[in-house]
């Protein structure tokens, strides 16, 4: 029987920073990120029919982008394996011991697992910024992750300074709290 | 005097989180250390609040500014509209 409901309105307020983030950390770039979950969206709402309400709406949209995400490998991996068919190695003496170098792991590959537990730390914060209230969740994104003045914050939400630290200290109680049980 | 030297338990949870975001100043630092040095809850809430801002840190968290979310919403209210 299905338990969750679909509600393509509430995608961007819900769903698009935790999948912004959990795309950027797997592609390395904000405007790559950004087309790849704007197609996320719209092959969500293109198969809303298909929606059974077994999964979570978040559940079902990640299903969706971890495909956009390999679509995505997948097409610069093609142009890559084109363009090494037109490299050639010439066969200079001088030149020997060259193709090593250019084929040695890279810094990237050595990092993997120190990224990919920054990857999982990334998912945990989101889940326990989900349970904050949107306000406190927009407040604390705006100071915490996008690093806005304090002026700027309360400009754009019509909000005091006071007001702003309120906000701001119960956020990250909150947010102690939770990340205390699920990582900390 | 000691008004000088003491601030509240609200005071300082107030001065740690704005240490956070290094916005505050080396006095209210150090107000907020003398407070820690007799306040178990201070002390308590400091160290809480600190792995919080690690954890962050390490995460190296990105979200989406308000302009492009209100552009991705544009879009999106958009093909929804087209798609109905």
């Amino acid at each position: 029987m299905p338990t969750h409901q679909i509600n393509p309105n509430k995608w961007i307020e819900l769903y698009s920073d935790y999948l912004f983030n959990y795309t950027i950390t797997r592609v390395n770039d904000r405007e790559i990120a950004k087309d790849i979950i704007q197609d996320t969206f719209f092959a969500g709402l293109k198969s809303m029919k298909n929606f059974k309400g077994e999964a979570s709406e978040r559940t079902w949209l990640i299903s969706i982008l971890k495909r956009k995400i390999i679509d995505y490998y997948r097409k610069i991996n093609s142009n890559k394996g084109q363009a090494e068919v037109r490299m050639t190695y010439n066969n200079a003496e001088d030149n020997e011991g060259d193709w090593l170098e250019e084929r040695a792991e890279d810094e990237g590959y050595l990092n993997a697992q120190e990224a990919l537990e920054n990857t999982e730390l990334g998912d945990a914060i989101y889940d326990c910024m989900d349970k904050l209230t949107a306000k406190q969740a927009a407040v604390f994104k705006m100071k915490t992750i996008l690093n806005y003045e304090t002026e700027a914050i309360c400009n754009e939400l019509n909000i005091t300074p006071s007001n702003l630290w309120v906000i701001i200290h119960r956020a990250r109680t909150a947010m102690a709290e939770c990340m205390e049980k699920n990582w900390l | 005097m000691s008004k000088f030297f003491f601030i509240s338990k609200k005071d300082a949870f107030h001065i740690c989180d704005k240490s956070q975001y290094k916005e505050s100043t080396i006095w209210e630092k150090f107000k907020l250390m003398i407070r820690c040095l007799f306040c178990d809850a201070t002390r308590h809430y400091v160290n809480r609040n600190t792995k919080l801002t690690e954890a962050i840190k390490t995460s190296k968290l990105d979200c989406l500014s308000h302009h492009e979310r209100q552009l991705l919403n544009e879009r999106l209210k958009k093909k929804l509209k087209d798609e109905v």
